[in-house]
């Protein structure tokens, strides 16, 4: 389409200069973290750091690689987001294949029982109260059972199911075979962009998490990476890397330290985040279909 | 079989309707036995709290039963009626809620609009993926970049406060700005996901109606009031009613990991006041009464919404 009235040029250099300040106010406050995290302390507390680290040093990684803490929330984080992950896609499946066939009786039914739950649920009292009373307290299976199924989530993957074709499907229930292998050696094959879509979708949501983790964890030895750094912004815990060194430089080293902690937390994200970003799109194109 | 369907009366019917559901299930029992584990699931986890709302009208004791020890009626609902502080956070509730509506519903559109008419399709890719990435992190990401740029003493804002000539602001000790904080940071973690929505209704635009318009002399900026804006008006219709149907929710997390005491008059909202008055002093029962409350409200809009939406737009939830 030409269009070269001159007004309209000029826009597109306005629009141009607009999409260039949005990029710069998304990822400003990453630059302003590393750059905090690769300074010395006594720039970062005269407030004297905004873009550049100033007396560049990279003493607070080191430091902070020697807390055995951290590492154990590290650890943590990737053993809950892989083992929650896990249970999210094989709950989510088990769900969404069956509710995708039409032959299933009461599918309505069931369906109706289920999606009430995303407009009415328990609420955050019941909810604890619940976990507490199963005796869930301070083991992995507080913060991955409870929301093993995102209602949401498998409603997208059961439109996914419905939207394959139903031949190959067909024949293979005429050569005998059972519902069971049909999805494992059928199904599951051809639906490798939803369940990498899913996957990330559970596997950022457990990663993030910090509050299942704050509300049912006693045991600093359980804490993922995100309630550590939670609660060193808190202030409620002062950790060995602040009380080892001068006393008086606590709160600049706590300004370091926490933003080098950021940091090292978000670093994976932000690594596969170009390679993964265009699933989670997929993800919400299927939902909308939906609407 | 070769029957008559007049003949049948109701009961035979029902029978072997029955007889075919079992039939059915015999048939394909694996299929129906991959329902077992998520109905449990979905009765434990979802009904089993749904159903633990009972204790908002029974007193509930820790380490007492799950479900209380006595009717009390509706007393809890008249301790949070009574109660100012309920009615402070509620009214917090809708100021954050509303507030975050009425900043934060259009710029996903203005944003998807502007993506649109960028030419270069790889700059607009780069800024479509940049700007959607603030949706993945978690609040307590989201709280520290903002505790460290709002720092009084080494925070960047308040470095350009100084050399403006101003005088540092403690923001986060100060109420007035806990509400800006909110909606301005909600605007920065959700624009570009928001847009996403917008920019796959835009593109099932068909091209063929701006070349008829360009044809006929229409520039760009009539393109978009004649062509574009209607293109998209059913998107947002239907998001902005989804919005409101979801207008009781605020971001909980990142309330509770930003207020202190401090800024509760601002930033106190239902949800922060019964994780406070139930997991932080124990009382149990009021704190469900009030998340009962607002589930009651949540899903009253929600139910209203949909049904506008169903009128208006033939689309709806259920």
């Amino acid at each position: 389409m030409i269009n070269s009235s001159r007004g309209y040029k000029v826009f597109q250099v306005v629009n141009v200069l607009i999409m260039l300040v949005v990029i710069f106010v998304t990822l400003y406050p990453f630059i302003y973290l590393a750059a905090i995290s690769f300074s010395s302390e006594s720039y970062v507390y005269a407030g004297e750091v905004a873009f550049l680290p100033k007396g560049f040093t990279t003493m607070t990684y080191e430091v902070l690689m020697k807390e055995k803490d951290f590492w154990t929330g590290y650890k943590n984080t990737i053993v809950y987001t892989i083992v929650g992950t896990a249970i999210c896609l094989f709950m989510t499946t088990i769900l969404a294949y069956p509710l995708s066939k039409k032959r299933l009786k009461g599918r309505g039914i069931i369906l109706a029982f289920i999606v009430f739950t995303m407009y009415f649920n328990g609420g955050l009292i019941p909810n604890y109260l619940l976990v507490k009373h199963l005796g869930m307290r301070n083991t992995i299976w507080a913060i991955t059972i409870p929301g093993a199924i995102s209602t949401y989530n498998m409603i997208i993957m059961r439109t996914f199911f419905e939207g394959l074709p139903n031949e190959l499907e067909e024949a293979a229930m005429i050569d005998g075979m059972g519902t069971y292998r049909i999805l494992v050696s059928i199904i599951l094959p051809l639906s490798k962009p939803i369940m990498a879509t899913m996957a990330l979708f559970y596997a950022v949501g457990a990663w993030n998490n910090w509050f299942g983790p704050f509300l049912y964890f006693d045991k600093q030895e359980m804490f993922p990476v995100t309630l550590y750094l939670r609660n060193m912004i808190a202030g409620a815990q002062q950790t060995a890397v602040s009380s080892g060194s001068n006393t008086e430089d606590l709160t600049q080293i706590a300004a370091t330290v926490k933003a080098a902690t950021t940091i090292l937390t978000v670093l994976p994200i932000l690594c596969v985040y170009p390679f993964i970003q265009k699933y989670f799109v997929a993800g919400v194109m299927i939902g909308s279909l939906k609407e | 079989m070769a029957i008559n369907a007049g003949n049948i009366n109701e009961v035979e019917l029902k029978s072997s309707l029955r007889k075919e559901t079992i039939k059915s299930i015999k048939k394909d029992w694996q299929l129906y036995s991959l329902l077992i584990l998520p109905i449990i699931y979905y009765i434990i986890f979802k009904y089993g709290p749904l159903y633990g709302n009972i204790i908002a009208f029974r007193k509930y004791v820790p380490g007492g039963p799950v479900y209380g020890t006595e009717w009390v009626g509706f007393r809890y609902f008249e301790m949070f009626i009574t109660d100012p502080t309920f009615w402070n956070v509620f009214k917090n509730n809708i100021i954050l809620s509303v507030g975050s509506l009425i900043f934060g519903f259009p710029l996903p559109i203005i944003f998807a609009l502007l993506l649109n008419e960028l030419s270069n399709g790889l700059f607009k890719r780069v800024v479509q993926t940049t700007s959607y990435l603030p949706h993945f992190l978690s609040a307590v990401i989201v709280a520290e970049i903002i505790m460290e740029m709002l720092s009084p003493t080494s925070g960047v804002i308040n470095m350009l406060i100084k050399t403006l000539g101003g005088e540092p602001i403690h923001f986060l000790a100060s109420p007035e700005w806990f509400r800006p904080i909110y909606w301005i940071s909600g605007i920065w973690q959700e624009t570009g996901w928001g847009a996403i929505i917008y920019l796959a209704a835009l593109s099932n635009i068909s091209p063929e109606l701006y070349e008829a318009a360009a044809i006929d002399g229409a520039g760009r900026w009539q393109q978009t009031v004649h062509i574009t804006i209607p293109g998209i008006m059913p998107t947002i219709i239907i998001l902005l009613i989804l919005n409101i149907g979801g207008l009781m929710g605020v971001g909980f997390e990142k309330i509770l990991l930003l207020y202190n005491p401090l800024t509760y008059s601002t930033a106190d909202v239902i949800s922060t006041y019964l994780y406070r008055m139930g997991l932080e002093s124990n009382n149990f029962s009021y704190a469900t009464a009030i998340g009962l409350f607002e589930s009651i409200i949540g899903f009253t809009l929600v139910t209203v919404a949909n049904y506008v939406s169903r009128k208006l737009t033939d689309t709806s939830l259920w």
